[in-house]
């Protein structure tokens, strides 16, 4: 065996046996891919892929992607197939490139198979992948931020979905969808202010908080819904949404441009927020002492880290973050509300966390996974793919559910995650 | 073999000595929840009064006339709690007369119209029990589970597809036949997250959400699609009346052998958890996986079952309601099941017994706020905000003991969930 296994700790045969499995499994994707679409589309069939966006784009044109479908999908098989014989040979020492190969050739094989003889926009659909991964996003940083000082917060839908309530009557009554959209900062701020008060103050479960917080969420804007907003759709809940901005010079990128640089202005503060989130909790004195009470906080409190007022901070500017989250769903994306409209993000958000080893940008990069799924299921409904609707919309919480396994990735949660401080 | 013995000796006393603490300390364990719910109740009265116009604009003139606004407040509050505790009993004065005709002219028309609400509030409660009950039962092994509603609509669908599919059965095979298949798509829902948990870590209270979106939509495609009843709607087909579970009275009341069928099954899953081995591991599990561990017990054998035992009894929640009450199955049909079973299990401190009295109670409210919402026009997801209250309230007894000056006892605190993957 040639294999170089730097790690001694996981015994050899352990070791084949991960490797004939994941070898096995590449292969039989290989072999899907092969006799679901190789077989089942025609020589001389293509594909198009549109990478220029609509009318009304900045963007530099540049010519679309027209691939041969049969082919393409042979060759990605084979890709698959090669991977998983090399794989069992001789062991690739990332199972992230395995995973991502694997991702990647079935879900290109998928769509070629999927659009063949029609035109599929491929900017449109990683367009709104990351459109769609927003709201996600912001509920997993608000998830990062509470959970690295050691709070959990399950409460992040209930708080989405007031907030966006609240987002789109203030907008509204004040024709401003910017107050709209600090109310909505504000009022998150305020039920995270609860949570915490809850679970530090009074030291309630904190999964039962967040809990309590969801069904209080779910019962106060449906109550409103149906007692106010109803009656007076257009003086309370018609708040228009707001517009698409580009970046000059930047939104001319072919591509890259119109997928990242013409968005909402909720989407480009989703993506500073990243960045921010990322120093902060990182790189500065507050982000060590945030990392330390969510560790061990009493030993941050031994050095003089106030554990209570960090827990504090951090959960209400993890609300703030998804009042943001929240006010996507109405003043970000259909400038009205709809009883229920979170429809379970702010859960796949948590999952988005957990997934993304409760680092910002990894939070990010895996909402865009999910938001992936989501336009996905979309675009197929469109291309009219021979697989009930209701089945693609399983996609995303089916995904979250793998993830949740930690087949893909094992992480490990800020050791005082859960756990109420007692001085 | 030491574990054994320790196990079959010790629970009795044990359990009886608990017991006698309960009833030293017991008024304030039944003071404490009924002040919880008090307090909510208040609570949702003001928001009531606040979301009447009529209040507001009555309060704005406070300082010119400080009674109207006092009696337009109070006529708000009374008006909506009036139709609520109204509908939910009835008038003890037309149930006494109508028991009087009855007596005298063998005429039971006002007796049963008189008992109707009464009749409807149990109706209610039955699904409530068992989803309870399922939840307690997670609790009991330390897992939220959250997912009742989606098993309870599995639930539903099983017993519905056994219901109307199999032709031609006496109704003693028939009908157990139907709430066995309801209780087995609960099972197999509940099971999965169960397992997901014991084998991964995954945390069951997002994957037990996540089985809840699956379950809405697969519904919605069974709905559409293989269980359509003939015509426009997407619901399933009639069940038989051979797997119908018998009504006690004419129509239209619609009480029936499901709520003994539910405080039997109170029973025995209180003989299970504290009579049984079976329930002594998962209690030992919920307490202290670790202990649990050291003592030999198998952990992942213990969350599934539970998981199990759990979707199970979400999943006849579904089969009742649809076997005994609406007879066929819609879209929406488990609406609010999930979330008003983790306040029951909550208020009923995940005690069978204490669960039964809990979901009385929110049969009752439940019942009640449908003839609010259409006598008083208060949207009936009023009840929603008061549960999540009573919820906060008996999680946090801290709160109750601070707004009403109670002393604490010291007690035991129960472990309800633990964070990620632990």
């Amino acid at each position: 065996m040639t294999t170089q296994t730097q790690t001694q700790i996981v015994p050899l045969e352990k070791n084949l046996r991960s490797r004939i499995a994941w070898g096995s499994v590449l292969i039989v994707a290989g072999l899907l891919v092969l006799f679901l679409f190789g077989l089942t589309s025609e020589a001389g069939q293509s594909t198009k892929f549109g990478l220029n966006p609509g009318s009304g784009s900045q963007a530099i044109v540049v010519p679309d992607l027209i691939v041969p479908a049969q082919p393409s999908i042979y060759a990605l098989a084979l890709v698959l197939v090669f991977m998983g014989a090399y794989h069992m040979a001789r062991g690739v020492k990332s199972t992230g490139i395995l995973i991502g190969v694997l991702a990647f050739c079935f879900v290109a094989a998928f769509l070629v198979w999927a659009a063949r003889d029609k035109s599929f926009s491929l900017v449109g659909m990683l367009g709104s992948s990351l459109v769609r991964a927003t709201p996600i996003a912001l509920a997993a940083l608000c998830g990062v931020i509470s959970e690295r000082a050691g709070v959990v917060n399950i409460a992040i839908e209930g708080i989405m979905l007031i907030t966006a309530q609240v987002a789109v009557v203030a907008a509204t009554v004040s024709h401003n969808l910017w107050f709209g959209l600090l109310i909505a900062i504000l009022a998150g701020g305020l039920l995270a202010a609860l949570h915490a008060f809850l679970v530090i103050r009074f030291k309630v479960d904190q999964i039962v908080s967040g809990v309590a917080i969801n069904i209080i969420g779910t019962g106060v804007t449906s109550f409103v819904s149906s007692r106010f907003l109803e009656k007076n759709t257009n003086l309370l809940n018609n708040s228009g949404t707001f517009p698409s901005i580009s970046i000059p010079l930047l939104a001319k990128i072919p591509i890259l441009g119109p997928v990242l640089f013409e968005n909402t202005p909720i989407v480009f503060l989703t993506m500073i927020l990243v960045a921010v989130l990322h120093i902060v909790l990182f790189y500065t004195p507050w982000g060590l002492r945030t990392r330390a009470v969510g560790e061990h906080p009493k030993a941050a409190d031994t050095l003089g880290v106030n554990v209570y007022l960090v827990r504090y901070v951090n959960v209400i500017i993890g609300g703030m973050i998804a009042g943001i989250g929240g006010s996507y769903f109405t003043i970000g994306s259909v400038g009205r509300f709809d009883e229920v409209m979170t429809a379970g993000k702010g859960f796949i958000g948590l999952a988005a966390m957990i997934f993304g080893k409760w680092t910002p940008i990894g939070a990010f990069t895996s909402s865009l996974i999910f938001g992936f799924a989501d336009s996905l299921q979309v675009k197929l409904q469109i291309l009219r793919v021979p697989i009930p609707s209701e089945f693609l919309l399983m996609a995303p919480y089916i995904v979250t559910m793998i993830v949740m396994t930690g087949i893909i990735g094992r992480a490990i949660a800020p050791a005082a995650d859960g756990a109420p401080y007692e001085k | 073999m030491k574990d054994q013995k320790v196990k079959d000796t010790s629970p009795k006393p044990k359990e009886n000595k608990s017991l006698a603490q309960e009833i030293a300390a017991g008024w304030q364990s039944l003071l404490l929840p009924l002040l919880a719910i008090f307090t909510g109740l208040l609570i949702g009265a003001i928001v009531i009064a606040v979301s009447d116009a009529k209040v507001v604009e009555a309060w704005a003139q406070f300082f010119q006339a400080p009674g109207a606004a006092l009696a337009a407040t109070w006529k708000a509050i009374s008006t909506a709690y009036g139709a609520l505790f109204g509908g939910a009993l009835g008038s003890p004065k037309a149930i006494v007369e109508g028991f009087r005709t009855y007596v005298s002219t063998g005429e039971s028309t006002d007796l049963l119209k008189a008992i109707y609400p009464l009749s409807e509030s149990l109706t209610t409660s039955t699904p409530y029990i068992f989803a309870g009950l399922a939840v307690a039962v997670g609790f009991r092994c330390g897992l939220f589970n959250i997912g009742a509603e989606g098993q309870f609509f599995m639930g539903a669908l099983g017993a519905a597809f056994v219901g109307y599919n199999m032709r031609g059965i006496p109704w003693f095979i028939h009908l157990p036949l139907a709430l066995l298949g309801g209780a087995a798509a609960g099972a197999i829902w509940g099971a999965i997250p169960g397992y997901l948990k014991a084998r991964f870590g995954a945390h069951e209270v997002v994957n037990t959400i996540m089985m809840n979106w699956i379950a809405f939509r697969l519904s919605d495609w069974l709905l559409n699609g293989p269980m359509k009843a003939s015509g426009f709607r997407p619901v399933t087909p009639n069940i038989d009346q051979t797997a119908e579970l018998p009504r006690f009275f004419a129509d239209p009341l619609r009480l029936n052998w499901g709520f003994p069928l539910a405080l039997l099954t109170a029973y025995l899953i209180y003989w299970l958890l504290f009579k049984t081995t079976i329930g002594f591991e998962i209690r030992t599990v919920g307490a202290n996986p670790d202990a649990a561990r050291y003592a030999g017990i198998n952990i992942i054998k213990n969350f599934v079952l539970a998981m199990v035992i759990s979707g199970a009894l979400a999943g006849l929640s579904g089969s009742a309601q649809v076997l005994g009450v609406d007879h066929w199955v819609g879209q929406g049909f488990s609406a609010g099941y999930g979330f008003d079973s983790i306040a029951i299990a909550l208020l009923g401190k995940s005690h069978p017994f204490g669960v039964v009295l809990a979901a009385l109670l929110f049969g009752t409210l439940r019942s009640g706020a449908t003839r609010m919402q259409s006598m008083a026009g208060i949207p009936i997801d009023i009840i929603s905000i008061i549960q999540g209250l009573v919820i906060i309230f008996v999680a946090a007894p801290a709160i109750i003991r601070w707004l009403y000056r109670i002393k604490a006892i010291s007690g035991e605190q129960t472990v309800l969930t633990r964070g990620w993957g632990k």
